[in-house]
């Protein structure tokens, strides 16, 4: 009797005993995280559930992760099909208003300039060593989108997933820290203050908002048909929110089906956080990379945005190259302010943002244009 | 002379920073709106007297539409 009661104690130190350092390390991790999350505010819709899914899955023998463990199931289910990436694409797409694009085309291109730091940073990591297919997921931390980084990294490197979202993630809620040093290097002080005036936004009729994501759709998944999945489902959301017919179906997307999949998909990524694959130098090298990628897209945007200054006779304030990244709106906010700072009369915000919308989709087609070149090339 | 303080852009009147009669320099936040979930500060184009504020709290404006006056 007495021998049985010991055990049975015993047992409730099971945990205790099987309880690791790197566990230990990774439930650090995972408050510090929380605490970015809800102290600091970066994107605590995400950090929230990643932590807590970092903490969890590190708590000895509970195998949350183990085949049929709680975590397993949504990491089966919504990111070994890439589904959750995929479903997240519909809300943005319902979520963002593409009119600042049509107000002026020109600067759409500074999205495609953001994009860079992709493919620079997928040269850099081939060059450190990592697999073509590793680099190419960590290159696309440079997105700075992080269902497109998830879809990638799933894909194709699934063993980086977790270094490579927590990269995309908390970068993208740093894009205020990163980009500013980099635009204040770059950039004289005349065409720091160099004004743009108000945007004049033409009105957009109802049937070119209606045929924008169709034809979006059609043309980019033409080119890079291996983007489709993104793109299809970006340009879905959009078109839910502009055709005016479906407000239920929008309302579901942007909010319902956005928010329970982003708590899904944050605690699945959390669950790939476990200590003996998250504890290694190759994170690391990630989390650095990625940081390189976001600092080259940004140094390539601003470089942009200078030669288009040249070429306009001194019309375009080149900050707003730094807005061609896909972190939306964070990204063309930056610019107002840097731009504020030099000038008070200065407001660029409304510039920065047909930048930053075309970085939105420019990201996405980039990813898409990367595979489909990997893919003619015979590497996936 | 009087000069108008415009909104530079489409947006929400978040505060108003300086009242009727108040001596303002070039550059001092006069109005500041919310656009795009971002607080942006309208400032004085010249030194002067505000003359006139043409909003209130809450209420939306258009790129361009005169929000105050200063003389």
């Amino acid at each position: 009797m007495e021998s049985a009661i010991i055990s049975g104690a015993l047992g409730l130190l099971d945990g205790v005993s099987h309880l690791g350092l790197g566990q230990v390390v990774m439930m650090a991790i995972g408050a510090g995280l929380l605490y970015l999350g809800i102290r600091k505010g970066f994107e605590p819709l995400l950090l929230v559930p990643i932590g807590f899914g970092a903490i969890l899955v590190n708590i000895p023998q509970a195998e949350l992760m183990a085949e049929g463990g709680t975590l397993r199931f949504f990491y089966d289910f919504g990111i070994r099909t890439e589904i959750f990436p995929v479903l997240i694409f519909i809300g943005i797409g319902a979520m963002t208003d593409f009119g600042p694009l049509f107000s002026n085309p020109r600067i759409i291109m500074l999205g495609a300039a953001g994009q860079f730091g992709i493919f620079l940073t997928v040269l850099l990591a081939l060059a450190l060593g990592f697999s073509k297919l590793d680099a190419v997921a960590i290159g696309v931390i440079g997105a700075c989108d992080g269902p497109t980084s998830i879809y990638v990294s799933s894909r194709y490197a699934p063993h980086l997933l977790a270094a490579v979202s927590v990269a995309a993630y908390s970068y993208m809620s740093l894009v205020p820290l990163i980009q500013p040093p980099i635009m204040r290097a770059l950039t004289t002080a005349r065409e720091k203050q160099i004004v743009m005036g108000m945007v004049q936004q033409a009105p957009v009729s109802r049937t070119t908002r209606i045929l924008f994501p169709i034809i979006v759709t059609v043309v980019a998944s033409i080119i890079a048909p291996l983007g489709t999945p993104l793109i299809g489902m970006l340009m879905l959301g959009n078109l839910l929110r502009e055709c005016g017919v479906v407000e239920r179906l929008k309302l579901a997307s942007e909010n319902e089906i956005a928010n329970i999949v982003t708590l899904l998909l944050g605690l699945a990524i959390g669950g790939t956080m476990a200590a003996e694959q998250f504890l290694k130098v190759e994170t690391i090298m990630v989390l650095v990379l990625g940081l390189v990628a976001i600092g080259l897209d940004t140094v390539m945007g601003v470089l942009f945005g200078k030669g288009m200054c040249l070429l306009s006779g001194g019309k375009i304030n080149p900050l707003i190259g730094a807005a061609g990244i896909s972190a939306f709106p964070m990204s063309a906010r930056v610019v107002q302010n840097e731009g504020q700072r030099y000038n008070k009369k200065n407001h660029l915000l409304m510039h920065a943002m047909s930048a930053n919308a075309g970085g939105q989709i420019g990201s996405v087609i980039a990813a898409a244009i990367m595979l489909s070149v990997l893919r003619g090339m015979g590497i996936i | 002379m009087a000069t108008s303080v415009t909104a530079p852009m489409v947006g929400k009147i978040l505060r108003i920073e300086a009242n009727p009669g108040q001596a303002v320099e070039e550059d001092d936040v006069v109005i500041v709106m919310e656009a795009m979930k971002m607080e942006i500060p309208v400032v004085a184009p010249a030194n002067g007297t505000v003359k006139a504020i043409h909003v209130e709290v809450g209420q939306s404006v258009e790129a361009g539409e005169d929000l105050a006056e200063i003389e």
